[in-house]
């Protein structure tokens, strides 16, 4: 155990909110975004994280980076430019071909030599298999304080310190949690958390090339093939604008058509509360909530969902919720905007007749 | 060939409940279950005993009653359990957990030499996949996250090959033993309990570990004291202001609530408007 160390300062005591920053972590200055691609295909939760890196970055009056690694090229430069349009006034670039494909090691090295040497005090990557293996890695080699899924990012200005609240137990209750005396303090944020800001394709900011240092003889984990998914039927439900999704009310299988049928309609993606899933109803893909997809559409329309806190922390940004159940004390709808309270099985299709009429309608407008 | 599965008894979420004034969990009357995650791990390495024959050893820290989980795994047919168990252990998070572990792990690995190490992809509880991160940064193991797969494990040339999924696609990846793998759900079923196996679990003496057990002399790496990140606060989620507009009332016919939804959507909502308007178009 003889990895770099971003030294704890000497004595947690009792208060730590008003505590003073170790002198040597007070040189840990500016917010970065780790800026995640694969395969030539950047993670649109990198560009969310610039959002909020923004704000952070100008309530400490401090530079926002992003940090983008990847194999030499323009494509990997690219990136960087983009970072520019969503926010970042510089970015880290590191490039070597060892960085082509994801690997814990080398991209673990490369994340640890950026921020060793350029010492920033906020750090935040995307809630992926990726972010969430590197984040977990780079924090126990530098020893510093981790905080997984987080719903909403602010600043403790009181210490400079990142207050970042994540739900748990499931969603039933919020916490809100800081890394005081450590630096940096990281955060991972599941996709479609925050909001995607508008691109700005004037803006420019400036590249700092770092050297990784490593060959491939150096790396003890070698990625023999990649197997990229089938995209024909893979469910885009993260980024849909209009989502209609069933739940446990619908209480048999054959019900679930009424849904997709509703989705057609609409030319909506098809979601589903987590007992549909448990029960082999519907593909894990299309599981919305804690434990699923975060989604955020212009409309979402549940039928037959109750509003468990788990479902709920990954609908509820939604623009517009609409809650068809025929129970009217469900939690659904505390939160949704527009309930109707009855059964799916007459509601839906009188549903998709009045839909159907109204688009008649719009078409016959122009 | 020797796994050691670290495992966690975790509330079962979906029965947990707040209370509504002290915004405390209830965990009275809750029940603990091995968190869901790691039966696929467990189910794994007995999956790879049965084709390579060894020893399958299960570690969970957690307080005295974290023995139920252990002897679940027993149950299931690990060979080995060892509680590690010490009041110093906590308010740990997940750096101080991993801390722990990394300790347990390196004191079996004197006993038995270890090829894997397996955990769930995370917990229900803390849901960070964090932990088996750290162990495998503090032991110094090569790290394998989300793995659906281990194609082939050779003990001789010391080498795993495995498949680990990716956002975009699944990475098949070869490796070197030591490893630490942390498992995707949903890979396996696992299996039943035999009854020799759950005769076997009731009976089985349990190793239990204090922190001086597992080689740790300073305590300032553990429990809260180890642990960077601190709970500022703790609170429910806040209701929204105001509760959904209710349309209709039941006496409603489903088409007058049809109908009287889509009008309001489109007449309150602009942007869905043009949302729609793509959608009709779409269909003309």
């Amino acid at each position: 155990m003889s990895e770099p160390q971003a030294a704890p300062a000497a004595k947690r005591g009792g208060n730590h909110r008003k505590m003073e920053l170790d002198p040597r972590l007070q040189a840990y200055r500016g917010v970065w975004v780790f800026v995640e691609h694969e395969r030539g295909a950047i993670q649109p939760v990198s560009w969310e994280l610039l959002g909020e890196g923004r704000k952070l970055a100008d309530q400490l009056g401090v530079e926002l980076a992003g940090v983008v690694m990847g194999a030499p090229g323009e494509a990997t430069r690219q990136f960087c430019r983009e970072a520019f349009h969503y926010g970042a006034d510089l970015c880290y670039l590191v490039e070597d071909p060892v960085l082509t494909d994801y690997r814990n090691q080398p991209y673990t090295k490369a994340l640890t030599d950026l921020v060793d040497t350029f010492q920033p005090e906020i750090l935040m990557l995307g809630a992926t298999t990726l972010g969430r293996d590197l984040a977990g890695s780079f924090a126990t080699t530098l020893k510093t304080g981790l905080t997984a899924d987080c719903t909403e990012l602010n600043i403790d200005m009181d210490n400079r310190s990142l207050a970042a609240t994540r739900p748990t137990f499931g969603g039933r209750l919020l916490c809100t949690i800081q890394t005081l005396n450590y630096r940096p303090q990281m955060a991972t944020v599941r996709p479609r958390v925050m909001a995607l800001p508008q691109p700005d394709r004037t803006r420019d900011g400036r590249i700092i090339e770092h050297r990784l240092g490593l060959i491939e003889t150096d790396i003890i984990t070698k990625v023999l093939e990649y197997i990229p998914d089938a995209n024909v039927d893979k469910p885009q439900l993260a980024f849909a604008d209009v989502i209609v999704a069933g739940g446990r009310g619908l209480k048999r299988q054959e019900n679930f058509k009424l849904v997709e049928d509703l989705a057609a309609v609409l030319g909506a993606e098809v979601g589903a509360s987590r007992p549909l899933v448990q029960a082999g109803w519907v593909d894990l893909e299309r599981q919305v909530g804690q434990s699923g997809k975060t989604v955020r559409p212009k409309l979402y329309i549940a039928i037959g969902i109750s509003g468990a806190i788990q479902h709920r922390v990954g609908m509820e940004s939604s623009d517009v919720i609409v809650a068809i159940n025929n129970d009217p004390q469900a939690p659904i709808f505390d939160f949704a905007h527009y309930g109707i309270v009855g059964n799916a099985m007459t509601v839906v299709p009188a549903l998709i007749d009045a839909f159907r009429q109204q688009f008649a309608v719009m078409r016959r407008a122009g | 060939m020797h796994i050691v599965v670290c495992i966690k008894q975790v509330p079962d979420s979906a029965q947990i409940r707040v209370h509504p004034v002290s915004n405390t969990i209830m965990r009275q009357g809750v029940p603990a279950i091995v968190n869901p995650y790691d039966l696929y791990a467990i189910e794994e390495a007995l999956r790879l005993k049965d084709r390579y024959h060894g020893q399958v050893t299960v570690l969970s820290m957690g307080p005295p009653q974290a023995e139920a989980a252990l002897r679940k795994a027993i149950s299931f047919g690990a060979d080995e359990a060892i509680l590690l168990t010490d009041r110093a252990f906590a308010g740990a998070d997940t750096l101080a957990t991993s801390y722990a572990l990394a300790a347990a792990l390196t004191r079996i690995n004197e006993e038995l030499p270890i090829d894997l190490v397996f955990t769930g992809k995370q917990t229900i509880d803390g849901d960070t996949a964090q932990v088996g991160p750290g162990i495998a940064k503090r032991m110094g193991l090569e790290l394998l996250t989300y793995v659906s797969q281990i194609d082939e494990l050779d003990l001789e040339r010391r080498e795993a090959t495995v498949r680990r999924r990716a956002e975009g696609g699944v990475q098949v990846l070869k490796t070197r033993l030591p490893c630490l793998v942390t498992m995707l759900e949903g890979i396996n079923e696992v299996r039943f309990a035999t009854m020799t196996n759950m005769f076997r679990a009731a009976r089985y003496e349990l190793k239990v570990w204090s922190k001086e057990m597992a080689g740790i002399t300073d305590p300032s790496f553990i429990g809260l004291k180890g642990s960077p990140t601190v709970v500022a606060k703790v609170f429910a989620p806040q209701p929204r202001s105001q509760r959904a507009e209710m349309i209709g009332s039941e006496a409603s016919s489903a088409q007058d609530l049809a109908i009287n939804l889509v009008t309001k959507l489109s007449a309150k909502h602009p942007n869905l408007e043009s949302e729609f308007a793509k959608t009709a178009g779409a269909r003309a």
